[in-house]
């Protein structure tokens, strides 16, 4: 067992709990960055799709996670980031300042996405956002002279200051940067007041209210700093897929950034993380899965003899080829996720890490809602 | 000049008159207690002090200034702090966090300042902390500091609404039912604090209390309410053994 002696105030507000902490920390971004090393070429594109979606998780946490807000049109501030940047850099701007631009501009819609986010909650809010994503699907169609409609638009590779970041490697290393700016931003927010605000926001809108919060303004800043984010991941999207057309940022999306956060765990900047890698990494592992299954099963089948083992592979391998399977699959996971797991893969792993770190002392009891009485029952 | 002043104030929710020519007078250092029978208009009458609802007559008087009209999230930084009939605490953060959101009234930092964690909010940070500490301290709440509210027993929980309450440095503390829900024990500390609210960190309190001990133990003057209306005031003997009072409690 670790203990954690505490001597400061200070310390509770630090970036990383104690010195371990921050050392697992520095070993993790160490394999991170050494990665592309040992990986092909392949894995370090799938790997940086990890990283895109982890700072889209971000985005959607803050709003859903903290802020008790929720958005079905998130897909449509990261279409908007994606066609503005590349619309910019087509014109010539420079990289940096093309994001910037992206970013602002998705700033400014996520404030105004957010006014009806004042007067509505649940699902009118869910309604109103997914209009909203429905409208910009259109605009991204008709407005042909800036997005070329479904002609679609081509997205040059990024050159910054000069440097080509066209190789994968490279963009691999750029999108790392922009997570971690991201997670540090969005850490040292949650730590500070403004985190404070909209954790009471989404948990007591009323004794927010009473204790000096203005729900308008801080609801508009959650949507606005969500929005801005999306804005980013947006412009490394256009990057990333090379080539934009407005079927690309449909609701499916959103909903799948949603599931994102919410198998990742909602409430925790790792689950945004652990979300990523699971939505971004899932369609790969079902194409290794699909074609690895069928062959190793007839190989075993080859070995022992008994022929059932390669039907069973060739069985398995049909299923996974079928269209909509990836969607089933996922769709299944998030069903077990709410079903078992409700704080989703965080949840889990700091199961594991008390499991661990009290060996061999763990008592699944910890984690048992203590049962507590309403005064409605008590009186009973 | 009173401290603090409610002056004819009423409201109506579509034909009930839910309060309807309230006025009365609470001395600075004193505890005022509002008492009444279910659905009298106690909470509502929070609820209009607290700028939750907009009263349809009336003024509201803080320390000379005319508070009927000001923004709810306004009232804290003047002074005002409230507990909840109903517990409405951050249920998914730890108590600290809860007790810390109760200092945004002092808050100085901008977003900016904020995204990029710059020494003058750490420095804020360190400050909001000492001040939840002596709270923290003052109501014995030490080993429940980092626990979720989710995980913490009700009675806990009414005391770190009161705690909460009181990190927002108010010059007037509304307590909702302070000891609806606790044991006999656990009301006895309630009295205990509120005394000492009262006379060690010379905070106002205005009560709504359904404990006539609790009531007479803390209170310096009490006013009966029923159906909206104000039936007697006064010291909390003159107010029990008002015959309007029993008769209302009674149901006469
Ligand atoms: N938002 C509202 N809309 C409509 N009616 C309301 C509203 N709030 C309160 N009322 C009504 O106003 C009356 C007074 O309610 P209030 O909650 O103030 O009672 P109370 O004195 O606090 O009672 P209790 O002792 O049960 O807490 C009740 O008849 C209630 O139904
Ligand atoms: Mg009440």
């Amino acid at each position: 067992m670790r203990f954690v002696f505490k001597t400061s105030y200070a310390q509770d507000i630090q970036l990383f709990r104690d010195r371990m902490d921050a050392f697992w920390y520095v070993l993790l971004a160490a394999a991170v960055a050494l990665l592309p090393v040992v990986m092909s070429e392949y894995y370090v594109g799938e790997t940086t799709w990890v990283f895109i979606y982890a700072i889209c998780g971000v985005s959607l946490m803050v709003l859903v996670g903290y802020t008790g807000l929720i958005s079905l049109g998130h897909a449509a501030f990261l279409g908007i980031g994606a066609y503005a940047h590349a619309f910019f850099i087509k014109h010539g701007v420079p990289w940096v300042a093309a994001v910037a631009l992206a970013v602002v501009i998705t700033t400014a819609c996520g404030i105004i996405v957010g006014l009806p986010a004042l007067r509505m909650s649940g699902i009118y809010l869910a309604i109103a956002t997914l209009a909203f994503a429905t409208i910009i699907q259109e605009v991204f169609s008709r407005w042909e002279s800036v997005t070329h409609g479904f002609a679609g638009m081509p997205v040059e590779k990024p050159v910054i200051f000069g440097v080509s970041f066209a190789h994968d490697t490279a963009f691999y290393y750029l999108c790392l940067f922009f997570l971690v700016v991201s997670l540090w931003l969005t850490r040292n927010l949650l730590r500070a007041p403004t985190g404070r605000a909209w954790v009471a926001i989404r948990d007591s809108e009323i004794a927010a209210q009473s204790m000096g919060v203005n729900i308008a303004i801080y609801k508009s800043m959650a949507f606005a700093y969500s929005a801005a984010l999306m804005g980013l991941a947006g412009a490394l999207f256009a990057h990333k897929i090379a080539y934009l057309a407005p079927d690309i940022f449909t609701i499916l999306l959103s909903i799948q950034l949603l599931l994102l956060v919410i198998v990742g765990g909602l409430g925790s900047l790792h689950g945004a993380v652990f979300g990523a890698i699971f939505v971004a990494l899932l369609p790969p592992v079902i194409a290794i899965l699909r074609d690895s299954i069928p062959a190793t099963l007839s190989s075993v089948a080859g070995a022992t003899g008994l022929s059932l083992f390669g039907a069973i592979g060739e069985g398995v391998g049909a299923f996974l080829r079928k269209p909509g399977v990836e969607a089933g699959i996922f769709g299944l996971i998030l069903v077990l996720v709410i079903l078992l797991e409700p704080l989703g893969m965080y949840g889990r792993w700091m199961k594991i890490r008390v499991y661990f770190s009290t060996f061999p002392m763990y008592k699944r009891a910890t984690f048992k809602r203590q049962k507590t009485y309403m005064r409605s029952e008590r009186l009973r | 000049m009173s401290f603090f002043k409610v002056d004819q104030l009423s409201i109506n929710f579509g034909g009930i008159k839910a309060v309807d020519g309230v006025s009365f007078d609470v001395d600075k250092g004193s505890v005022f207690t509002i008492i009444g029978p279910n659905g009298a208009g106690k909470t509502t009458i929070f609820n209009l002090v607290s700028r939750i609802y907009e009263p349809s007559g009336g003024r509201l008087v803080f320390e000379g200034n005319d508070i009927t009209h000001v923004p709810p999230h306004r009232v804290a930084k003047l002074g005002i702090a409230r507990t909840f009939q109903n517990i409405e605490l951050f249920e998914h953060a730890s108590l600290l966090q809860n007790l810390l959101l109760a200092r945004h009234a002092h808050k100085q930092s901008s977003f900016f300042s904020e995204l990029l964690f710059l020494p003058s909010v750490r420095r804020m940070e360190v400050e909001h902390r000492e001040a939840v500490e002596k709270v923290i301290d003052f109501l014995d709440l030490q080993q429940y500091r980092e626990s979720l509210i989710v995980n913490l027993p009700y009675g806990v929980r009414k005391v770190t609404e009161l705690a909460r309450a009181l990190c927002t440095n108010p010059k007037l503390l509304l307590l909702d039912e302070p000891s609806s829900g606790l044991n006999v024990e656990e009301t006895e500390d309630m009295a205990f604090w509120i005394q000492d609210i009262k006379n060690l960190l010379g905070i106002t309190v205005l009560m709504v209390e359904h404990d006539m001990k609790l009531v007479s133990a803390v209170s310096d003057r009490v006013l009966a309410l029923n159906y909206g209306r104000p039936l007697a005031q006064g010291s909390p003997q003159e107010v029990q053994s008002h015959p309007e009072v029993v008769r209302a409690y009674l149901g006469g």
